[in-house]
């Protein structure tokens, strides 16, 4: 590809994100310096962002070629999203998404807010069952989306008893945090016939 | 509910009362939630979204904020009706134009709508007349613990809430003023006040949100960011610049009547006789021409029209709300006739009759 700027062979892929909106530059070695000092510049010249006021311009990432290329494959194992999809849309795919692509979006998420550690309020938690007590993060709660896709696939394979037993491990997770459910919609029919 | 009985009501946000309503139209807070067990909602399939929609619609209806809520199956309105709910600003354009399962649930002050499937699972909204974001604020917390005990909200401890668009991260709050500032626009210092805003990181737009123009000298101002800083010193950060904002709309207002009195009176009275004989007028024009009015009878120039009305002539001049009110549906030409014979019969009703 070349650069958009000059003939020569772009080697930097960057991703703009200014609030939802996505844009892609593609750049040679030459442009993306000049690029990416104009908004370090721009950032500097701005006290407030010094004074951690957060950013008002735009969030940029730039890697190389091979990175990016090696990067976009990287899908997360709940919803499936490819870093690349991501990357397109400027939408996560799932809450798993910040866990999974921690290291890719801790830089983004620095730029936009300036910031990258939630100081405000904390989620209230249904009651879990006697006894236990439930996290306050939701990483639990959201392995149920890869299990939904396991337990798919294992019927698509007529692997019933498979999918039993995913069946269960959900059922499991959702009665800790849904305990009072009507049960989940999404949850798996009753199951499979028995052989 | 019925939509139709909305139509003769003003709502929330232009009832022209509250703090510093003479300025500021209203005050907005809103919040963007997920369920923590599916994807987030342009990752989702039909059935997810589905039963993301029936979670909770059956979480929001069982909750007790949920027993004074109506709830509008979005998915199933015609396109009028949810160009109707967003001039009235109780669902985002975005949420009108999307696919499949999805809805609202509001008030019966407006003040709360809660839209579910939007960008995110849940956008909560409150909104207050005037100058009240404190107020905004405390209502909205109340309405989140409330369906955040029933309903599992992703969240991380180090990102918070956990949102779709890594911009609204964190709190997922973003808090926003509506103001009229016809005189800085005027005076020309209004992309000078801007410039200044994005500056400490606030946003600026038009009257109905996301990359629309301003209309009528409305703009929305809000938070950019989201993440770390506690949702109270977000709604402060808001807060705290509304009244300087008001000072200088006040000053240029006052710089006007002082400088160029003739001249503005000229302005506000030919904008008001435009209004009252008109033939045939488009939505954007009337914005102007009422937001100059609306300056007009603020400065005294103009006596017999009151800020309520024109803040419902604001509404029900939109094409959604202007069908409705006829009771048919028109193009655009047929709309920009009966728009001005609406606008006609609403000022020869007398100095201050109702627009009924």
């Amino acid at each position: 590809m070349k650069c958009q700027e000059c003939d020569k062979q772009a080697v930097f892929h960057i991703t703009e994100l200014e609030t939802g909106e996505v844009r892609e530059l593609h750049l040679c070695e030459d442009h993306a310096r000049t690029y990416l000092n104009q908004s370090e510049s721009a950032e500097g010249d701005d006290a407030e962002k010094a004074s951690g006021g957060g950013l008002t311009g735009p969030l940029t990432v730039g890697q190389t070629a091979d990175e990016l290329a090696l990067l976009d494959k990287k899908a997360c194992p709940m919803c499936g999203i490819t870093f690349f999809e991501f990357r397109n849309q400027g939408r996560l795919g799932c809450p798993h998404d910040y866990v999974h692509f921690e290291k890719e979006l801790e830089p983004l998420i620095a730029n936009i807010h300036g910031a990258a550690q939630h100081t405000g309020r904390k989620p209230q938690r249904p009651q879990a069952e006697e006894g236990s007590q439930l996290p306050e993060g939701t990483e639990e709660l959201t392995t149920v989306i890869g299990l939904r896709r396991s337990m798919q696939e294992a019927i698509a394979c007529e692997d019933y008893e498979q999918a039993r037993e995913v069946r269960d491990g959900i059922r499991g997770i959702e009665d800790r945090w849904l305990p009072d459910a009507a049960r989940d919609p999404g949850s798996p029919p009753a199951g499979p016939p028995t052989s | 509910m019925k939509l139709d009985t909305l139509a003769d009501a003003v709502g929330e946000w232009l009832r022209g009362t509250g703090p510093e309503s003479d300025i500021v139209m209203s005050s907005r807070v809103r919040l963007a939630r997920n369920v923590a067990q599916y994807p987030f909602v342009s990752r989702m399939s039909d059935q997810d979204r589905g039963d993301v929609e029936r979670f909770l619609r059956e979480r929001i209806s069982s909750s007790s904020v949920g027993k004074q809520l109506d709830y509008i199956d979005v998915g199933r309105l015609e396109e009028i009706d949810r160009q109707f709910l967003v001039e009235r600003q109780l669902i985002s354009r975005e949420h009108a134009e999307a696919q499949g399962a999805r809805g609202v649930a509001i008030d019966g002050l407006e003040q709360v709508s809660l839209m579910i499937n939007e960008e995110d699972h849940l956008r909560i909204q409150c909104m207050h007349s005037g100058l009240d974001l404190r107020g905004a604020w405390e209502q909205i917390r109340g309405v989140d613990d409330q369906i955040g005990s029933a309903v599992p909200y992703a969240y991380h401890p180090r990102w918070g809430y956990l949102t779709a668009c890594p911009t609204n991260v964190g709190t997922g709050i973003r808090v926003s003023v509506m103001l009229h500032l016809p005189a800085l626009v005027i005076t020309r210092q209004i992309d000078k006040v801007f410039r200044s805003l994005h500056k400490i990181s606030l946003a600026v737009r038009g009257l109905y949100g996301e990359g629309s123009q301003a209309m009528g000298d409305f703009y929305q101002i809000s938070n950019q960011t989201t993440l770390g800083k506690s949702e109270e010193e977000l709604v402060e950060q808001v807060g705290d610049v509304v009244p300087v904002l008001i000072d200088y709309e006040r000053r240029a207002r006052e710089f006007l009547v002082r400088e160029t009195q003739q001249n503005v009176h000229d302005q506000v009275s030919r904008a008001y006789g435009i209004l009252r004989t008109a033939q045939t007028i488009t939505a954007e024009e009337t914005m102007q021409l009422l937001s100059r009015v609306r300056m007009g009878v603020l400065l005294g120039l103009i006596g017999d029209v009151k800020i309520a009305d024109i803040n419902s002539l604001l509404i029900r001049t939109q094409p959604a709300h202007l069908q409705k009110l006829r009771g048919v549906e028109l193009d655009t030409k047929d709309r920009n006739i009966e728009r001005a014979r609406y606008l006609r019969r609403h000022f020869e009703g007398g100095p201050s009759g109702s627009p009924n």
